[in-house]
């Protein structure tokens, strides 16, 4: 049940989604037709300070994961005009139990170029790259038309509405590589090379591509700008809570009535995502374990649903806000089942640069999977927590760290499935028939 | 004034379009490329052989990715239809039919956990996909009618 709160927050009008319903939502008419562009006239027409100044004052933090300060990031790009400066755009969605940037690129991009204007006029960047996951075809496709278009409309290329100002972008397709979501994997695989991450610093914002100034954004965060500049600083932090201002997109998957992608203020609480907006558990089934913002972050036991969907909150839960891609678990799910399927995809997807990554992602789902198939031998779980510890802040990237909280958050709150895998060869939990 | 190198950000770009021409990157498809780009073939090999969507091996005239992601899982998908894909094909995962018509793969998360599970085959994305759905695009492929 959904408790009686004064807060709920059921009927919030949609920013970053609202036209993604709307017959032909990718056209650039549609777009001009619905209000499109009027942020970017009118960003054209501030100073960039001013601008990064709006931005700042929103208090918006990045949406692909880090929840990084985007205003105090624009901050950090060089001020002077000698050296090319760059705008790289993160559409490499690949974290899994996320999708909602599949779909702003697919129905509405022109929202994401108009974000990409604004923030390449503030930081003085004429040149931009989109990144978008390879897996993505109408996506890729989607992205070209519109950013044809936009040259045609005057909104990219030269002299962008008679403002004197200059920007290309291009769109790059990736080709199968989670790790080129991480930003700076993304810039070496834009560059032609392997997706390995690189060292911080540098920071992109000093030494990105082809070791250019480079502002590196999720297209969720981009898709944000126009709205702040559109109708102030104010009224972004009017929505959300303190620490966490704006809409969030929350990707709900698993096991609910309605999976699909809900935009809502951030802090908006777990269980009114899960048992109002996407309808709750079918079946009659109660919930064993969610994980609240992709794959990558600690998994949350039922008690835990009343956590708000906020970067503070959800640290505070022990969790993380990550992507907003939620997965809900009912109680037919083996604990152990997920954490090996998850320690088997987080293996799959080292790119294999450092080792405790590397080798340590393979060995914990080594002995997750004969945990799974009844081999567990005494002493497992006491290795597993070994390697958890070892992996974690001991790899380059923050990918060891995405292996580590399903992983060390499974042994916190279900060990005793664990235990009873290894102690009795085989599930604690009831297995209950599937649709 | 400082020049963006181009030319290098078009190696994934590059590689997609010797795919398509040649059907795989062979030996042959990797020097095509490394000549148009200027770059050492084994430049150009290094960055192919990092990727699963570059193959370096022939590949079936359809390509089959299943999900075995875990939002894929949890409403039935991954190994129930992996595993009947590869009975009803004759292959297993990673291999490619005799005939050279179907590749199948596993793969990991296609962003597609709210209309779970699903599958690919080519460039087209297939959503809550079901036994019965199965059956009907593998009756198309035979038929060449996807």
């Amino acid at each position: 049940m959904v408790s009686e709160s004064t807060d709920l927050m059921y009927d919030f009008p949609p920013i970053l989604t609202r036209n993604v319903h709307r017959r032909g939502s990718e056209r650039i008419q549609v777009y001009l037709d619905h209000g499109g562009y009027l942020a970017a006239r009118k960003a054209l027409r501030m100073g960039s300070d001013q601008i990064i100044d709006q931005v700042k004052c929103s208090r918006l933090r990045g949406r692909g994961g880090a929840g990084f300060p985007t205003g105090v990031k624009w901050g950090y790009m060089p001020r002077e005009s000698g050296t090319p400066k760059i705008i790289a755009v993160n559409t490499d969605e690949g974290e899994p139990g996320t999708f909602k940037d599949r779909e702003i690129v697919e129905r509405d991009p022109h929202q994401v170029i108009e974000g990409v204007l604004i923030a390449a006029y503030a930081v003085g960047a004429n040149r931009a790259y989109v990144y978008i996951r390879g897996e993505f075809f109408l996506g890729v496709k989607r992205w070209i038309k519109a950013i044809a278009d936009a040259y045609e409309y005057g909104f990219l290329g030269e002299n962008i509405q008679g403002s004197g100002f200059d920007l290309d972008i291009s769109v790059h397709r990736g080709a199968g590589a989670y790790i080129c979501g991480e930003e700076t994997a993304m810039l070496e695989s834009l560059e032609g090379k392997p997706g390995m991450p690189r060292m911080k610093p540098p920071y992109p914002t000093s030494e990105g591509l082809f070791g250019l100034p480079t502002l590196v954004q999720n297209i969720e965060t981009l898709a944000c700008i126009p709205h702040i500049i559109l109708n102030g600083p104010d009224w972004f932090t009017g929505i959300g809570t303190e620490q966490s201002t704006g809409p969030k997109i929350f990707s709900v998957s698993g096991h609910v009535r309605k999976p699909g992608n809900y935009e809502l203020p951030l802090g908006v609480p777990l269980r009114e995502i899960i048992e109002y907006h996407a309808g709750g558990v079918p079946g009659g089934r109660q919930i064993k374990a969610v994980i609240p913002g992709g794959a990558s972050t600690p998994m949350l036991p039922a008690e835990a649903l009343d956590v708000r969907m906020s970067f503070e909150d959800l640290a505070a839960a022990g969790s993380a806000l990550g992507t907003g891609g939620v997965i809900v678990m009912d109680e037919s799910v083996c604990l152990v089942e997920v954490t090996r399927r998850m320690s088997k995809f987080f293996a799959h997807e080292s790119c294999g640069r450092c080792t405790p990554c590397r080798i340590g992602s393979q060995r914990i789902f080594e002995i997750l999977e004969r945990m799974e198939n009844g081999k567990g031998k005494a002493g497992d779980i006491e290795l597993l927590t070994k390697l958890v510890e070892g992996i974690d802040g001991h790899t380059f990237c923050p990918m060891g760290a995405g292996l580590v909280n399903p992983v060390r958050s499974a042994l916190k709150y279900f060990y005793s499935e664990f235990e009873h895998h290894i102690t009795h060869k085989k599930c604690l939990t009831p297995q209950i028939a599937m649709v | 004034m400082i020049t963006i190198p181009e030319r290098q950000s078009q190696l994934l770009a590059a590689l997609y379009i010797a795919q398509e021409e040649h059907g795989w990157l062979s030996p042959e498809a990797i020097r095509w490329v490394s000549d148009r780009l200027g770059m050492s073939p084994g430049q150009v090999l290094s960055t192919a052989s990092f990727y699963s969507m570059m193959k370096l091996e022939p590949c079936g005239v359809y390509l089959i990715q299943v999900c075995e992601g875990l939002s894929c899982y949890l409403l039935g998908g991954a190994e129930p239809l992996i595993n009947y894909l590869s009975r009803e094909l004759g292959v297993k995962p990673g291999e490619t039919s005799s005939d050279g018509l179907f590749t199948l793969e596993v793969v990991q998360c296609l962003a597609a956990c709210g209309s779970a599970p699903a599958l690919r085959v080519n460039d087209e994305l297939y959503e809550n996909i079901t036994l019965e759905e199965i059956d009907r695009l593998i009756s198309r492929m035979r038929s060449g009618d996807l």
